[in-house]
């Protein structure tokens, strides 16, 4: 009996070939049943009807051309008179129109310069508790803006500055991320010091109109409260803005000249436009919107329906009627004889239009909080607004973060439809004027395709941004 | 014993409307009145000035004057010597027609593509993903732009599709000979019927088209009725009679058979001349506007199907296959009804922006609302202030119609709390 009993174990077998490695993988997961094999032919049908008709027309693409007749001559001569093939040329002789509009040449450093900035000032905000994001961050931005400056050819002296304030940037970011609040805290007026151009006073001066707020809030805080301080520093800083800044400017600008060339409106456009209108609005209307979203849930009736009413009005239009309103409208609001700039106007209703629709989004971060938060808080003898800075906001923003995200990336989209005022953004605006030149007539998908890559570049990556956001704020276990 | 009631009230002092946190938010909100009030004083004393130095009043009578523009489009009769509320009221309905047909075409492409972005199909779902995030990470503008301009300018023109001098045509109809797609515009077949129903001039609908819907609604009513009787008999036997037969031919018959009478037929576009005679001619303008509003909040759909279903427990589905539903009824019958909680909200504000987004048919010209109203009216008669209210009136009335109706349905499926 003894003879028949296996003494070694056997080396286990191999799984079949069926279910092993890649045949495994592709029967699972694409044959796995008669409408998945059918679904799986479809879509791979579709995918080779795309490329039968992209990929020609994107490989036979032509760089080096002045006109769209020449690209088609060259791309028949190489690749038959039949060929389709994508005149990338367009691209490169106008990409500069799709970025800075009517920007002039020689000042292109300031937009750049501008643009490096802006992701030095939202570093802190951004990556505050995360050293080495935020160096990685700083630095690759400081290299690039390097470039773009030495590639814009403004003087040398220049790029030596603009390496030298890099650097800086980057060393405070060596130090910590929070360091960098305080070019947080300049950098609007800052940048619109670089993009406008003109005195440096009347920037500087309209800062020092918030350090008056500031000082009036810091002095009456204790006695009146946040709301009364906040307004009697506002009213302060309003007194200063309308009625003393310009003058001091100007007095301050004829001792002390330092001007660079000024640089109107008209002459913004193309992603650069995009770029001013969506940051300051998305950085406007945020705060705004969280006051709303709190007006909406206060106890006070007069203060509660005025932002329902707001919030339910703006969010019941179209963008494009609140466009027409800042082109057309605001005259007849204004006293006569005031007028301002088309771009401060529409910067002004697109962030009513965001702070609205963030405002839905804030009270639904507050709706979704325990109502045992708000009586802790209260237990904890806090005062309304420390109860909201320390224990409802942060809570309720982290709930909300999704949502406030996807509206900027909506806002930022929305940019485009500042074209039907009259404004030359990438989209229309810019492309209507390179397809109107005779040497590009006739032009369609490279444009497009070009415009819509850098739209879908910022939209994608803000929305990983989210991502990874709501992972890193994520505490409960799951 | 002293009790608590019986302490003395701190008398009120006028120094406590600012210290005392209680009396604090009077003063914040009469604070707040007061300031509202003068500033709405002074916006409507600017108003006041400004419409005094130019010479205007506010004056809603050119609604009444006449319009003196052609719109293309159009779903009730209307020429250039009706008045401008007319064209507003066409303007409207071409506002209306393509958000209804936007919001239906992008929830099933959208229900379908979510459905399938979680299929555990590899190919599928990635291309299905890819299409997504091509979708929403691009503004809408750019779709209807794109869709707008390669009809126009890629599609021959109506002479290609004549034989020219040799005999050869350089285009031809699609959908065996029925749709012709050219430059300037899709002509497809158009509805005709022989002998229609005589609608009298008081009848502000056609009376064939009237009796259609009638017998629709009609043939729908009768048809619950049947899934009603079938429902008791399973309840009280519990074997359900077959019904699908009845209802097809409740459904379909009376229809049928009502076209049939009034000589329903096709009438398909021909070459004639230089253009193309008969059949509907569905401007560029309003194909682009409605396919790029479809493919784009069908992604934005997908999107929402996606998260809810993905919000349903996953022991929900695993009870339901251990209590031996198949798929396709733990589908129907467990994880859809617990998504659509999740589902509707979002839809409900996706379906707004979809109505608010019709406005984009300003690129390529589309006369809807904002285009006769807010557009050509505006300009030709220069009343901004009163356009400019009526069109907001509208959109903000048409948003509040939509969000009240979803906000009915969704109070009917969520959850039933005691």
């Amino acid at each position: 009996m003894a003879a028949y009993v296996r003494t070694q174990m056997l080396a286990p077998a191999a799984p079949p070939v069926t279910e092993r490695g890649a045949v495994k993988w592709v029967r699972e997961n694409l044959f796995s049943s008669w409408l998945n094999a059918i679904l799986t032919g479809l879509a791979i049908l579709t995918l080779y009807s795309l490329a039968k008709l992209a990929l020609p027309w994107l490989l036979h693409g032509v760089w080096m051309a002045n006109s769209l007749g020449e690209c088609r001559t060259i791309i028949a001569a190489n690749f038959g008179p039949d060929a389709s093939g994508a005149c990338w040329a367009v691209i490169r002789t106008r990409w500069y129109q799709w970025i800075f509009g009517f920007y002039p040449p020689e000042a292109y450093w300031r937009p750049i310069l501008s643009f490096g900035l802006l992701f030095v000032a939202i570093t802190p905000l951004l990556y505050s508790d995360n050293p080495r994001s935020a160096r990685r961050l700083v630095g690759s931005v400081a290299v690039l803006t390097i470039i773009g400056l030495a590639l814009a050819q403004g003087p040398f002296l220049l790029l030596l500055l603009g390496t030298v304030l890099m650097a800086g940037c980057f060393a405070l970011t060596m130090i910590g991320p929070t360091r960098l609040w305080p070019i947080t805290a300049v950098y609007p007026f800052l940048t619109v010091f670089l993009l406008w151009g003109g005195s440096v006073w009347g920037p500087l001066m309209a800062m020092l109109g918030f350090v008056i707020l500031g000082q009036v809030y810091r002095a009456l805080n204790r006695r009146l409260g946040v709301v009364m301080a906040t307004s009697l520093g506002f009213v302060a800083a309003c007194i200063w803005w309308t009625a003393l800044q310009g003058h001091v400017s100007t007095a301050l600008q004829s001792v002390i000249p330092l001007d660079i060339l000024a640089v109107d409106s008209d002459k913004m456009g193309g992603f650069l436009l995009a770029f001013v209108i969506g940051v300051s609005s998305i950085s406007i209307s945020l705060p705004i919107g969280i006051l709303l979203a709190l007006g909406r849930q206060s106890n006070m009736v007069l203060i509660k329906s005025l932002s329902v009413g707001f919030i339910e009005f703006v969010r019941g239009v179209p963008l494009i009627t609140m466009l027409f309103t800042a082109s057309l409208l605001l005259q007849y609001f204004l006293p006569p004889n005031v007028r301002f700039d088309l771009i401060l106007r529409v910067v002004i209703l697109v962030t009513f239009f965001s702070a609205a629709y963030n405002a839905e989004n804030v009270r639904g971060g507050l709706a979704a909080l325990p109502k045992g938060q708000f009586e802790a808080a209260d237990a904890l003898g806090l005062d309304y607004w420390q109860a909201q800075r320390l224990i409802i906001l942060p809570q309720a923003l982290k709930v909300s973060i999704p949502g406030i995200v996807s509206t900027f990336i909506g806002l930022f989209k929305d940019t485009t439809l500042v074209t039907f005022v009259g404004l030359q953004e990438p989209l229309r605006g810019i492309t209507t004027v390179v397809r109107s030149d005779i040497n590009w007539k006739g032009i369609y998908w490279e444009p497009y395709l070009f415009v819509g890559a850098i739209f879908f570049v910022v939209c994608y990556g803000m929305s990983r941004y989210s991502l990874y956001l709501e992972r890193k704020l994520a505490t409960d276990p799951r | 014993m002293a009790l608590v009631n019986d302490m003395p009230k701190p008398a009120f002092r006028l120094g406590m409307l600012i210290y005392d946190t209680r009396y604090r938010a009077i003063t914040i909100q009469v604070m707040a009145l007061i300031l509202v009030l003068l500033f709405a004083g002074w916006l409507v004393g600017n108003i006041q000035t400004n419409l005094a130095l130019k010479g205007k009043d506010i004056n809603f009578d050119f609604l009444w004057r006449r319009a003196g523009y052609d719109i293309d489009q159009q779903f009730i009769p209307y020429d250039n010597d009706m008045t401008h509320g007319r064209a507003v009221i066409v303007g409207l309905l071409n506002t209306l027609v393509v958000a209804g047909l936007g919001c239906v075409l992008s929830t099933i492409l959208g229900v379908v593509l979510g459905v399938l972005r979680l299929s555990k199909n590899w190919v599928v779902s990635r291309l299905v993903g890819v299409y997504v995030e091509m979708f929403r990470n691009v503004p809408l503008l750019l779709w209807i732009y794109l869709v707008y301009v390669v009809l126009s300018e890629t599609r021959p023109t109506p002479r290609d599709f004549k034989p020219n001098a040799d005999g050869v045509t350089n285009a031809s109809m699609n959908l065996w000979g029925s749709v012709a797609v050219t430059n300037r515009g899709t002509n497809i077949p158009s509805p005709l019927l022989d002998r229609p129903l005589p609608s009298p001039d008081w009848m502000p609908i056609n009376a064939s088209v009237l009796a259609v819907i009638v017998v629709i609604v009609g043939s729908v009513l009768i048809n619950r009725l049947i899934l009603r009787r079938a429902n008791v008999v399973q309840e009280a036997t519990g074997i359900r009679p077959t019904t699908w037969w009845q209802s097809f031919g409740v459904l379909l018959v009376p229809v049928l058979a009502l076209l049939f009478a009034m000589g329903f037929h096709l009438e398909y576009p021909v070459m004639a001349g230089f253009n193309f005679k008969g059949g509907l001619n569905i401007s560029h303008a309003f194909t682009a506007l409605t396919l790029a509003l479809t493919l784009y909040y069908a992604a934005v759909t997908a999107e929402i199907v996606r998260s809810g279903i993905q919000a349903v427990a996953r022991g929900q589905s695993e009870a339901a296959f251990a209590l031996g539903l198949r798929p396709g009824r733990t589908m129907n019958l467990v994880i859809l009804p617990q998504a659509l909680r999740v589902i509707i909200p979002p839809m409900i504000s996706q379906f707004l922006s979809l109505t608010k987004d019709t406005s984009l048919g300003i690129a390529v010209g589309y006369l809807d609302l904002r285009g006769t109203l807010g557009g050509i009216t505006l300009n030709q008669t220069g009343r901004e202030l009163e356009c400019m209210l009526l069109m907001m009136t509208i959109y903000l009335t048409i948003s509040l119609i939509i969000s009240a109706l979803m906000n009915a349905y969704n109070s009917s499926v969520k959850l039933k709390e005691r």
